[in-house]
């Protein structure tokens, strides 16, 4: 029994070595030429461009129901007023980063780990080796660096779209009046909500690239292997993107 | 064995285990310049580790590896990347890139290493193709669109596109039908006669190690067993040999089916 706990404890510190490994190798080939720029700017459309669809559903639909949601808790102590100041806060700080990089973790980690754990498992990877390209600085870097730049700029966009969503809902079925909930939105809000939400998604980024890559670096042999190496890089990087978004939470709250 | 040169590649007493699974257990091996070497064994032997070891894809535990006297398993990745563009692979598979056009496939290599411009890497890539007996409108295509013979013919091509010194061919007619498994064959012979390159191949196919090969090594239990001459192998006099090369299921080798 004792054994059995200390064996897993050891298999989780091993595990954690190699990760960590592998993303100081990762961010120290991003410094190192040569760069390949026509994959990042591949990987950056792929990330940004095409999740600008999911991010801007999930963050309408989060900033709508915490209009109608908040509604209904401060309505019981005549606080409505404050529907506007929560929407926005709550959208900046929390909800943009978290469901956004917990939908792209669904979206992008998963292609990245199915892509280069077939390019694995299909020798793809020792024939860029072969053929004098650095697979990490070909497959990995490009991955990385997209992920903890677009990230944020969708996070952006998703704050955009989710205080208009909170606005709408507001407005139209709520009944403020919408220079007064405008006026409420912009008025408390500071500029540490929106940059802690940004931070946020950077490290989300990160964390959805660096999963992906991971998992499909490492995937093992066959149809199989690609599709736990998949499973692995979702779940990991949700995990993860909860337990950093605590961390990051608690860094800033004494700001 | 004789030593009148320095062997282009050279390894002694090469080791290497995953985990417990002991799969290379001193591998001794010396292949001289422009000769065909072509290793033969079992699945599982350690032919393909014995390959990637060579290139580099895995470290072993123990031995030298030693290409043109450089010692290679103890080099950093920089080192390594410039004796990396000394070999071509021919992957068992093709491991052909399918997010990228056949003539970026084959011109890969050449723009990772020089700076060579579009146009020319085109043609360069088109000449590579009519090399493999395949016409130029085939350049533009991805690899998914194209049947297996021709991804090992476009595989083949990127193998030898940037002239290498020693090119590898892991198992080239696997998955082939006869006729063109010979068609692979001959292209083999003829692309590294005209590059006057040394070969190392790993296979399992009998009538393409009668083809392609110069001398045949045999991989078993992780060792190599007996080596010499294509001439010599039909005539070892040792037994294992002698049963892998007429594919017997009974004798000195037991098969875990």
């Amino acid at each position: 029994m004792l054994a059995a706990v200390g064996n897993a404890f050891l298999a989780f510190l091993a595990a954690v070595g190699r990760l960590a490994e592998f993303a100081g190798k990762a961010l120290s080939h991003c410094f190192r030429p040569p760069f390949y720029f026509r994959q990042l700017g591949r990987q950056m459309i792929d990330i940004g461009f095409y999740s600008l669809p999911v991010v801007g559903l999930t963050t309408a639909f989060s900033g709508m129901v915490m209009a109608l949601q908040s509604y209904t808790g401060f309505s019981r102590f005549s606080a409505e007023g404050a529907v506007a100041t929560v929407v926005v806060i709550s959208i900046t700080r929390e909800l943009a980063p978290v469901l956004a990089g917990l939908m792209v973790a669904g979206r992008i980690g998963a292609s990245m780990a199915a892509e280069i754990g077939t390019m694995r498992v299909t020798e793809q990877i020792d024939a860029l080796t072969t053929l004098s390209t650095n697979p990490f600085k070909y497959l990995v870097v490009p991955r990385i660096i997209s992920g903890l730049i677009m990230l944020p700029l969708l996070v952006l966009v998703g704050d955009v779209i989710g205080i208009f969503g909170g606005y709408v809902v507001g407005v139209y079925k709520l009944g403020f009046n919408p220079g007064s909930y405008l006026q409420s939105t912009f008025d408390y809000l500071e500029f540490m909500d929106v940059f802690s939400g940004l931070v946020k998604a950077a490290a989300f980024g990160f964390i959805i690239s660096l999963m992906g890559c991971y998992h499909g670096y490492n995937s093992k042999r066959g149809a199989q292997g690609v599709g736990i190496a998949t499973t692995n890089a979702v779940v990991s990087a949700s995990i993860l993107i909860l337990i950093f978004n605590y961390i990051i939470t608690e860094l800033f709250f004494s700001v | 064995m004789s030593k009148k040169s320095t062997p282009k590649i050279e390894l002694k007493n090469v080791k290497k285990a995953f985990g417990k699974n002991k799969v290379l257990q001193g591998v001794d091996l010396d292949v001289a310049k422009g000769e065909s070497m072509v290793i033969i064994g079992g699945s599982g032997s350690g032919k393909s580790v014995t390959l990637k070891c060579i290139l580099g894809l895995i470290q072993p535990d123990s031995g030298s590896i030693l290409v043109d006297s450089q010692e290679i398993t103890k080099m950093s990745s920089k080192q390594k990347e410039k004796i990396n563009s000394k070999f071509g692979m021919l992957f068992q598979g093709g491991a052909l890139f399918d997010s990228l056009t056949v003539w970026e496939n084959i011109s890969f290599g050449l723009r990772a290493t020089s700076n060579i411009n579009k146009d020319d890497a085109y043609s360069l890539a088109v000449d590579k193709l009519k090399a493999v007996g395949l016409k130029d409108h085939v350049a533009k295509l991805f690899p998914s669109e194209l049947s297996g013979g021709m991804q090992k013919r476009v595989a083949l091509a990127r193998a030898i596109a940037a002239e290498p010194e020693i090119i590898f061919f892991d198992e080239p007619t696997t998955g082939l039908d006869p006729i063109m498994a010979d068609v692979i064959n001959d292209l083999i012979v003829k692309c590294v006669k005209d590059l006057g390159a040394t070969a190392v191949s790993i296979t399992h196919d009998m009538a393409s190690v009668r083809k392609i090969a110069d001398k045949v090594a045999m991989i078993y239990d992780g060792k190599i067993i007996w080596n010499g001459t294509i001439k010599k192998m039909e005539n070892s006099g040792n037994q294992y040999v002698d049963q892998f090369i007429h594919g017997r299921a009974t004798g000195p080798i037991e098969m875990v089916a």
